[in-house]
């Protein structure tokens, strides 16, 4: 039993990084309709950051706040740059930025950087959290940060004048110009968000799976699962995707025989297509209907 | 007396495909004018080109300022509310957020609470239904909270696309009323586009009627309702 609960435990604490990986998929998508393949890399790219930061001096906590406006501003200028020119054209054009973007940040962070493994430090430290054998302070402070992020995005989009733009863009375009919202722009701020939140993500898994070019290789792929299990218009439904793959995957490797650590990632991978064959919509998606 | 709203050789094109040839029109201000004509005549593309929404040539002036190269959501903030066909209603927010969304280029927010109960004076309805979600509302509903979203913009200037499409009758008359209350006693100008030509008659001053993309007629709407030979030719009853 006592297996049982701590790998729950660590499940959440891991599908709290999904959830936010989910999340921001899942925002640039409402915003686009493109899922954002280098999304990942984005994320990589801030928490090499945060660790250059760190280098120079900086605490930990300094560093986090400076990588996430760091990675907001990035994220919006990779729209402006990138992906504005591209809003009317073809999907595959928008797939081909996209695969470019992750080819190009991958290997900016291998020039600067280089490939080797290092080190990233948790500000939670490493110990039983509350002498407890269950979870580790990181996993605690992982859920931690998640969920009071996840508070802070709900109020803002729920309560503030502009969260309310965003969501009017995102949901309709046409009239959101026709009440005054600059909707390019508002595009642009779901991109900042995104990367800023993946950023955060990538800092908090980093001390897991320590910091290189590759590490956000599977991270996204789980976020990926978890933005299709709990359905690609809900960013509801992704943050509860994000938990519920993380639990998955731990309990998976735990108790199916032969599965172990190698084969989680492909279980990631059938959930996938499992949920886009029996429910392509996902749990808490609407399904998409398209007045031709 | 010059117009508020000027247009003058208005042409606009979907493609190759050219819609509107040549339109010339004005509204002058605090009148309420219907545009009469019958499906695809160009009702619609000339609202839109308005509002800068489908590719266009000739020359809009709103108040003396000409509206070429102005984004939609640019000439919206000059006070220009468009309610389209469709009405584009925000269907998973709230009537509320709906309404919220109409002010939300505006900055006073005290006065922003009052516009809301006024909406709800003007239209009890969406007073019982301010939590429920917008796409559950009724076709004369949502066609009420388009409205109500249009005027939370305080627009000098308001285009209706097709108000009366879908609604029973009855429903048509009572929106049509609030249409004309709204432009007696806010001064908010009003060019409305109709297929109902009756009913938009009785509603108007002024009226112009388009065929295949040109004004082909235009007068004080009562005139208009009393020439037979138009009415038959023309708008068909």
């Amino acid at each position: 039993m006592e297996l049982f609960t701590n790998q729950v435990l660590a499940g959440i604490a891991t599908g709290a990084i999904y959830a936010c990986m989910a999340l921001a998929v899942v925002m640039i998508y409402q915003a686009i309709d493109h899922l954002n393949f280098a999304q990942g890399e984005m994320a990589m790219f801030s928490t090499f950051t945060a660790w250059q930061l760190m280098q120079w001096g900086v605490p930990y906590w300094g560093a986090f706040v400076l990588t996430v406006a760091f990675s907001f501003v990035g994220g919006i200028i990779i729209e402006r740059l990138l992906f504005k020119p591209l809003a009317k054209a073809p999907i595959l054009t928008n797939v081909a930025g996209f695969i470019a973007l992750f080819a190009i940040i991958n290997s900016v962070a291998g020039l600067i950087w280089d490939f080797t493994i290092k080190q990233f430090p948790t500000p939670f430290g490493s110990s039983p959290f509350l002498g407890s054998q269950l979870i580790s302070t990181h996993q605690a402070g992982m859920i931690g940060v998640t969920v009071v992020l996840l508070i802070l995005l709900f109020f803002f989009f729920r309560f503030t004048r502009i969260g309310l733009a965003m969501r009017a863009a995102a949901s309709l375009p046409e009239s959101a110009r026709l009440v005054g919202i600059n909707t390019s722009w508002m595009i642009a701020l779901g991109w900042g968000m995104a990367a800023a939140i993946g950023s955060i993500a990538g800092m908090l898994i980093a001390p897991v799976v320590f910091l290189e070019p590759n590490m956000m290789g599977g991270v996204l792929i789980y976020g990926f699962a978890a933005a299709v299990l709990g359905g690609l218009t809900s960013p509801f439904g992704a943050v509860i995707g994000g938990f519920l793959v993380g639990i998955f995957e731990n309990l998976a490797g735990t108790y199916i025989p032969g599965v172990g650590n190698e084969l989680k990632l492909p279980i990631a991978l059938a959930l996938i297509i499992v949920v886009l064959v029996v429910k392509p919509a996902g749990l808490f998606g609407r399904p998409i209907v398209k007045r031709v | 007396m010059t117009a508020m709203l000027n247009v003058k050789d208005l042409r606009a094109y979907y493609g190759q495909v050219q819609a509107l040839h040549g339109l010339e029109f004005g509204l002058n201000e605090g009148s309420l004018t219907t545009l009469l004509g019958a499906n695809g005549a160009g009702k619609t593309t000339t609202l839109r080109a308005i509002c800068n929404m489908v590719r266009s040539t000739g020359s809009i002036e709103f108040e003396g300022a000409p509206l070429a190269g102005r984004s939609t959501e640019n000439i919206v903030r000059l006070g220009i509310a468009h309610v389209p066909q469709g009405r584009g209603t925000f269907t998973t927010m709230t009537v509320e957020e709906n309404l919220q969304l109409g002010a939300i280029t505006r900055k006073d927010s005290a006065a922003i609470v009052s516009d809301i109960e006024r909406m709800y004076d003007h239209f009890p309805v969406l007073k019982q239904r301010h939590t429920q979600q917008a796409g559950t509302l009724s076709g004369g509903e949502q066609q009420m909270l388009a409205v109500a979203r249009a005027l939370m913009l305080r627009p000098r200037l308001m285009l209706l696309d097709e108000p009366s499409f879908g609604l029973a009758p009855l429903i048509v008359r009572d929106l049509f009323r609030i249409l004309g209350k709204i432009n007696r006693e806010d001064k908010v100008t009003i060019l409305v586009v109709e297929q109902n030509a009756q009913l938009a008659l009785e509603l108007a001053d002024q009226a112009y009627v388009i065929e295949t993309g040109r004004i082909v007629m235009s007068g004080n709407a009562k005139d208009i309702a009393n020439n037979e030979d138009v009415r038959k030719s023309y708008l068909g009853y």
